[in-house]
């Protein structure tokens, strides 16, 4: 985990500190929806545009579905351009999140994670992002609000990369992080900007003198062969994302990876899991190692495109795997679970692995929860084919 | 009439309401309750479907066949409910925000199509839910959480856009005139085609908040000093009547085939000698 200099540090919401990353970043555009628990971002974006902060064209538009339309059409001019919505919002933008990939604009937006209508719930889980995850948009969980800040500067980076052209998503979880104040070390504004770079135009829009046209009709002449080239551009963000890590290392002395290993080194039961609930694991760990057992957490920041050889390297020869997800897949695996046990088929030495959902709707993640399910590890009580849940009635 | 009266429509172990205390969707929510008693409609042949939003939550208190549904799609859903049990009286109930925004389209093609159903627009200026955010029916230079310095774009008339996409019933009050609010939502629902009535209603909490009425009172007494009669509006000038709020019944066109009607007709016709 990164440390953060308390004396540096300011104590935000995950909300102000993601819009303070929109501020620095400046957008050209920004088009937006208000919906539960993004409003805050955009709350507070549009103080620092009304207050001359930042020169970028902000338009509070009538749908999520026109506000992922905006910021494509900006995007394809060339303008940098985001937004940041959740759950509905998202699901209503659903077609125009593939438009945005498919066309490989360089959108970045923050979704504060909250549970999918219906009924409808306004509390943190995955269901939302989960259901964007074979769109062909980079995929980031941050832990904490610092993560959210660092990730969404750093995915600017990523997603304008020449050989990478994506939208990037950055997932941090509905009100355990969009509203809940923690430290957070902000760099300066000029290291952001510099980090950051002017953008590249690749193929704009308003460019009359080489013009373009984005999205006509493709049918079985060449949408295979466009398609194949989003898998290339998948498999190029995970050459660039190293490099952008380290870029961003040097500017901030905060590390990022595809994903965060825990008290691994002679670890023989791992955790795995996305976002906050991260925080809750590694303290349990370090409860359990005070009673000398020998458990550790794998956090993984990038879901997608999902960092396949490095879930391999960490729990290759382990006895015992637990997958948390926050979000369930009806009638198949859970989306995090399905990932790692597909990834480990290939190891040497497969450890028993076990499936646990939690925290569907916001229900409360406690440690003991998480004990319970690093305790059906120990004692060999793992079903690879069986789904668990914490913290459920039944 | 006694509100003791009216309790055996709500679900009562649902409150409290999600409402701020002085909310005037409470006032429409009553004089709702009260246009269906005088109506006598049986409980169980009223359908409420409502979207997303504060108002959109009356259907969680409601004890109706009740549907509380997405973010602006209440009428789409209503619609369906409609053409299964055409003799259901279908009211939809939702924000400006909701029926205006994001399902504005739903809106104006309801009002199109003549469908019979009533809509109740609780028009709050503001979307409150989510913190104050400017809606498509705040006016021009009026603060909201994303105008801190002023809103600059026109709002929709909600009256007048039902009646130019050819709503056959349109009405609209506040909630300062209560008697008048039971009046139009009982002639609404008595109607048959699509029955708009706009409420202007207090959202003190955030557009009030900023826009200099913190207390529910005040913009009671907004409601009550600005607003002017349709038929006095009628002769008044355009510059008279800025900032007045119209109320009254803009169109009541009885008679004029609803689409279930004409859907009728239309069957018939196809299953001619069969």
């Amino acid at each position: 985990m990164n440390n953060i200099d308390l004396k540096k540090a300011r104590a935000v919401t995950g909300a102000e500190a993601v819009a303070n990353a929109m501020r620095q970043i400046e957008p050209h555009v920004v088009a937006a929806y208000p919906i539960t628990p993004q409003t805050p971002i955009v709350e507070y974006f549009a103080k620092f545009v009304s207050d001359g902060v930042v020169r970028t064209e902000m338009i509070p538009v009538e749908s999520e579905h026109s506000a992922m339309s905006a910021v494509v059409g900006a995007a394809a001019t060339g303008a940098r351009a985001m937004t940041a919505t959740s759950a509905n919002g998202l699901a209503l933008m659903h077609e125009v999140v593939y438009i945005a990939a498919s066309s490989r604009l360089p959108i970045v937006m923050p979704v504060v994670n909250r549970a999918l209508s219906g009924p409808i719930n306004i509390h943190c889980d995955h269901s939302d992002a989960m259901a964007e995850r074979d769109s062909g948009w980079v995929q980031f969980y941050a832990e904490s609000n610092q993560e959210a800040y660092d990730l969404t500067i750093l995915s600017l980076k990523l997603a304008e990369d020449e050989s990478v052209r994506l939208p990037v998503m950055v997932s941090l979880d509905g009100f355990i992080l969009s509203h809940g104040v923690e430290p957070v070390e902000f760099l300066p504004d000029e290291v952001v900007k510099e980090f950051i770079g002017e953008p590249k135009m690749i193929y704009p829009l308003l460019d009359t003198e080489h013009p373009v046209t984005y999205g006509p009709l493709d049918l079985y002449d060449y949408y295979f062969e466009h398609k194949r080239q989003q898998v290339e551009a998948m498999e190029n963000a995970k050459k660039v994302f190293p490099k952008v890590a380290e870029e961003f290392y040097k500017v901030s002395g905060r590390k990022y990876d595809f994903v965060e290993p825990y008290k691994l080194d002679d670890a023989e039961y791992v955790m795995v899991a996305l976002g906050s609930t991260n925080s809750t694991i590694k303290y349990v760990v370090d409860w359990m190692r005070e009673e000398g057992f020998k458990v550790g957490a794998l956090k993984v920041w990038m879901f997608r495109p999902f960092p396949k050889a490095q879930i391999q390297k960490y729990l290759n020869g382990r006895k015992g795997v637990v997958v948390l997800d926050r979000s369930a897949s009806f009638g198949a695996e859970a989306p995090l679970y399905e990932a790692v046990k597909s990834a480990l088929y290939n190891v040497a030495i497969r450890p028993q692995m076990g499936s646990y959902v939690y925290g569907l709707g916001g229900r409360d993640i406690l440690p003991e929860h998480i004990r319970k399910a690093f305790e059906d590890a120990l004692s060999g009580n793992l079903i690879a084919d069986e789904q668990r849940y914490l913290g459920l009635r039944e | 009439m006694k509100t003791k009266q009216l309790l055996k429509y709500l679900r009562i172990d649902r409150w409290p309401t999600v409402w701020c205390p002085g909310c005037g969707n409470g006032i429409i929510l009553k004089a709702f309750l009260e246009a269906v008693d005088q109506l006598k409609l049986k409980k169980d042949r009223v359908a409420v479907v409502s979207g997303i939003g504060c108002s959109s939550r009356a259907t969680g208190y409601l004890d109706f066949n009740t549907m509380h549904t997405l973010h602006g799609r209440a009428i789409s859903f209503a619609t369906g409910v409609k053409l299964a049990r055409p003799e259901f009286k279908v009211i939809v109930m939702g924000g400006d925000g909701d029926l205006a925004s994001i399902g504005g389209n739903h809106f104006i093609h309801a009002c199109r199509r003549n469908i019979d159903l009533t809509v109740i627009v609780f028009n709050n200026m503001i979307y409150g839910m989510t913190g104050g955010q400017y809606s498509p029916t705040t006016p021009e230079e009026e603060m909201a959480s994303t105008a801190p310095y002023g809103h600059i774009e026109r709002p929709f008339d909600i009256a007048k856009l039902a009646l130019s996409s050819g709503a056959t019933y349109v009405a609209r009050s506040t909630v300062y005139h209560y008697n008048l609010l039971v009046k139009y939502i009982k002639d609404a629902i008595e109607h048959r085609g699509i029955s708009v009535v706009d409420v202007i209603t207090n959202c003190h909490t955030y557009y009030g908040r900023y826009n200099g009425m913190p207390q529910p009172y005040q913009m009671m007494e907004y409601f009550k000093n600005n607003s002017v009669t349709i038929e006095k509006a009628r002769d008044m000038s355009e510059e008279e009547l800025e900032e007045k709020i119209v109320i009254g019944v803009f169109r009541r066109e009885e008679g004029k085939p609803c689409y279930l009607d004409r859907y009728e007709e239309i069957r018939k016709k196809a299953m001619k000698g069969r």
